[in-house]
């Protein structure tokens, strides 16, 4: 059977990032030094690996251009987080790269160079206080995402639908009438792969308020009815209870989706706006019409509105180690305001002021309000410690996974009885984390 | 680097030589031992003290916090009944072992064919194993296609999205993964048996089974209770297979996976940390209770 060994593999690569781990971290009071001139050669560390040698390199020659002497290497990183997270306690970490999720909120100051106060940036730049402590800027996005449903509106149209549904109960009423009309899964929630199910954690804006990530961690029990979670877990169990999603959860696979969708074997799946653009390419790979993908909103409305949450995607920002930081941080605010990187992969531009991709002009068009949510300043990284401390995932997918075997009845249960659960066990750690 | 006593002056000392040669050609191994066994675990003992996310500078002593949580959480303990799946498995893992490599130890035709054919899945990475399985379970995938061509079509299920099955599929896998290394254990230590034994049995008119019976089984029985030792300590620390594939959903959390999501997922180092010590505990524990009841004797065959 499986060996022992699995623990000491884990324990040595712990042992390493404790060893080097010490010397990363300095004094955390000194100001940012940005001083010196721009030149000399920077390394970019990068997720997208699919561009490291296509694209990216194009971007750095611009630059290079407009600051003759500099150089950019890039290092494309395939387990982004995982391994950027080892590299930082290595204290070798290149000079920009993205902030892994790993890094909280009150860490940031370890690692990386502060790159102005919010109240100055804010004003520049969207998304500037996401990854922010104690009203110093770490990262700014690299572009912006929507929030939201991607359909593939023939399917929906063979059903009678051709607007989206604007409650919880129209969705489902919506989903059966596609499950009775087509042949098509209604909702496909890519369980096997988990990660997909996170975005049901990022429709907060759904209810309007502006204020909804400063007063989340000051709920102990998020899962009653007619909160948040409530309304979005409960969207999802309801759509499983009833049937409507995938046969045999337990053995989707992302990569096979997207064709799935695009060629109306799938009728809808909540991802993002970035999903569109990959979609309606497998939609052309497979012969299908492109434009059969739309993107809708999150099925509920505040005053008759629907509000989507735009979020920035990674944020970018300058080591803390760089030798040379003027370099890196040239770098980091050229590629950010002029490389056109963000309207090249069709997200949300993050210098204030810029034009909006096409796919969210017309997600726009449909009445959506795109919301902005501002990170909690009061409540500063307490979220991420309830979610350490209760061991519930908010945004990942063990316990939606869980959830959803309930919901099929693979494991004990019904809603009331988890929901009841989860703000239990919230609950309890939410009041030592807030205390 | 220096040089060993030994060679500079052996005349004079040859006392001091003789007691540091050993521990020279030693250290090799104890070095390597030492750095990638002993300090990690001694620091995996220490993280589990502490409250710490295995990136920040300073750790936060929590002192026996972790282990009363392990210990009286159950939805820590609980998964340890998962490895009951695996151990059930591994009776049938050593017994399919233990036929085989009777069966070929005797002049069977083709029986190094049949050797490298139950050795091979052993051979096979892990992970290679779950994603070979993973399309094996699917539905409408290999298994439900052969179950079809034989005429048990209506046997056909979700493998692994039935929770009462899914379970049994993961240990199905497990044993077909490692009843290589045991039937190799096994052949190993029947071929040790010396031959004449067989033939002053069989003067005395023993048969086949006679010689199983009275022979293989007490031949080898060191070998078969070190089985049972690997066999629990291995369904204790179930990982790859129900981490490849189902990511520990849909009940199939193992203890090491579920340790994994707390290091990894949730950031807890000191909690795994502590997780990782009472398993390592668990299963010392059950190794001694286990040679305390099968007390391991010489054996003789004469």
């Amino acid at each position: 059977m499986a060996d022992r060994r699995t623990f000491i593999g884990i324990g040595a690569a712990v042992v390493l990032a404790l060893g080097t781990g010490c010397t990363g971290g300095a004094g955390e009071e000194e100001p940012a030094d940005f001083s010196g001139e721009v030149t000399g050669a920077i390394t970019v560390l990068t997720n997208r690996t699919d561009l490291a040698t296509t694209a990216l390199p194009e971007y750095a020659k611009k630059f290079e251009a407009k600051y003759p002497g500099t150089k950019v290497t890039f290092e494309p990183v395939t387990n982004y987080e995982g391994d950027v997270t080892t590299q930082l306690s290595s204290g070798e970490y290149g000079d920009v790269l993205l902030i892994p999720n790993t890094v909280a909120v009150d860490q940031l100051g370890q690692f990386f160079e502060p790159l102005g106060s919010v109240a100055d940036l804010k004003s520049t730049y969207r998304f500037a206080d996401e990854k922010a402590f104690d009203g110093q800027v770490y990262g700014l996005s690299i572009g912006g995402v929507a929030n939201g449903l991607v359909v593939n509106k023939r399917v929906w149209a063979q059903a009678g639908i051709t607007a989206p549904p604007k409650t919880p109960e129209e969705f489902l009423a919506g989903l059966k009438a596609v499950a009775g009309a087509t042949e098509a899964i209604p909702f496909y929630t890519n369980y096997k792969d988990g990660w997909p199910l996170s975005f049901f954690n990022s429709q907060r804006a759904i209810l309007g308020d502006p204020a909804a990530n400063e007063t989340f961690p000051a709920d102990p029990s998020p899962w009653q009815p007619g909160k948040i979670q409530h309304i979005t877990d409960g969207l999802l169990f309801d759509i499983v209870k009833n049937k409507l999603n995938e046969p045999d959860p337990l053995t989707t696979n992302w990569e096979g989706s997207k064709p799935m969708i695009a060629t109306g074997k799938v009728a809808s799946m909540l991802l993002g706006s970035w999903a569109v653009p990959q979609m309606r390419e497998a939609a052309t790979a497979a012969g299908a019409d492109p434009q059969d993908i739309v993107f809708w909103p999150f099925p509920y409305q505040t005053k008759g509105t629907f509000h989507a949450r735009i979020e920035g995607d990674y944020k970018a920002a300058v080591s803390r180690t760089s030798k040379n930081k003027a370099t890196a941080k040239a770098w980091l605010e050229w590629f950010v305001n002029e490389s056109g990187f963000a309207a090249d992969q069709q997200s949300i531009p993050p210098a204030v002021g810029q034009e909006l991709p096409a796919v969210l002009k017309d997600f726009q068009a449909t009445g959506v309000e795109l919301m902005e949510l501002p990170a909690a300043v009061k409540n500063s990284g307490k979220e991420d410690e309830i979610i350490k401390a209760s061991e519930i995932d908010l945004t990942g997918n063990i316990y939606r996974q869980k959830l959803i075997d309930i919901a099929r009845g693979a494991a004990k249960g019904d809603k009331e009885s988890y929901f009841a659960e989860l703000n239990e066990r919230w609950g309890a750690a939410q009041s030592q984390v807030m205390r | 680097m220096r040089r060993p006593a030994a060679v500079t002056t052996p005349p004079v000392t040859p006392r001091r030589s003789r007691r540091w040669t050993p521990w020279l050609y030693l250290l090799p191994a104890l070095a390597l031992l030492i750095t990638f066994t002993y300090v990690p675990v001694g620091n995996m003992v220490f993280y589990s003290f502490h409250t710490w996310d295995g990136l920040d500078v300073t750790m936060e002593p929590a002192g026996v916090d972790n282990y009363v949580r392990v210990l009286t959480d159950e939805r820590y303990w609980r998964v340890f009944l998962i490895s009951g799946y695996y151990f059930v498995a591994s009776f049938a893992q050593i017994a399919i072992a233990l036929y085989f490599a009777v069966i070929l130890s005797f002049n069977t035709r083709f029986r190094n064919l049949f050797k490298g054919i139950l050795f091979f899945p052993y051979l096979l990475n892990g992970v290679a194993v779950g994603f070979v399985f993973l399309y094996l379970f699917q539905p409408d995938g290999t298994l439900d296609t052969v179950l079809r061509w034989v005429g048990l079509g209506e046997h056909t299920r979700y493998w692994l999205g039935d929770p009462d099955i899914a379970n049994i599929s993961l240990a199905g896998t497990s044993v077909w993964r490692f009843t290589g290394l045991s039937f190799v254990l096994f052949l190993g230590a029947i071929q040790s048996i010396p031959g004449e034994i067989y033939e002053a049995a069989e003067i005395d008119g023993a048969n086949r089974w006679h010689q199983v019976r009275h022979i293989i089984v007490p031949g080898i029985r060191r070998i078969i209770s070190l089985s049972f030792i690997l066999a629990i300590s291995g369904s204790l620390s179930v990982f790859e297979i129900p981490f490849i594939m189902t990511g520990g959903a849909n009940g199939t959390r193992t203890f090491v996976v579920q340790a994994y999501e707390t290091a990894f997922q949730f950031r807890q180092i000191g909690l795994a940390s502590a997780m990782a010590v009472v398993l390592l505990l668990v299963v010392l524990l059950i190794t001694w209770v286990q040679r305390r009841i099968v007390p391991d004797e010489e054996v003789t065959l004469s």
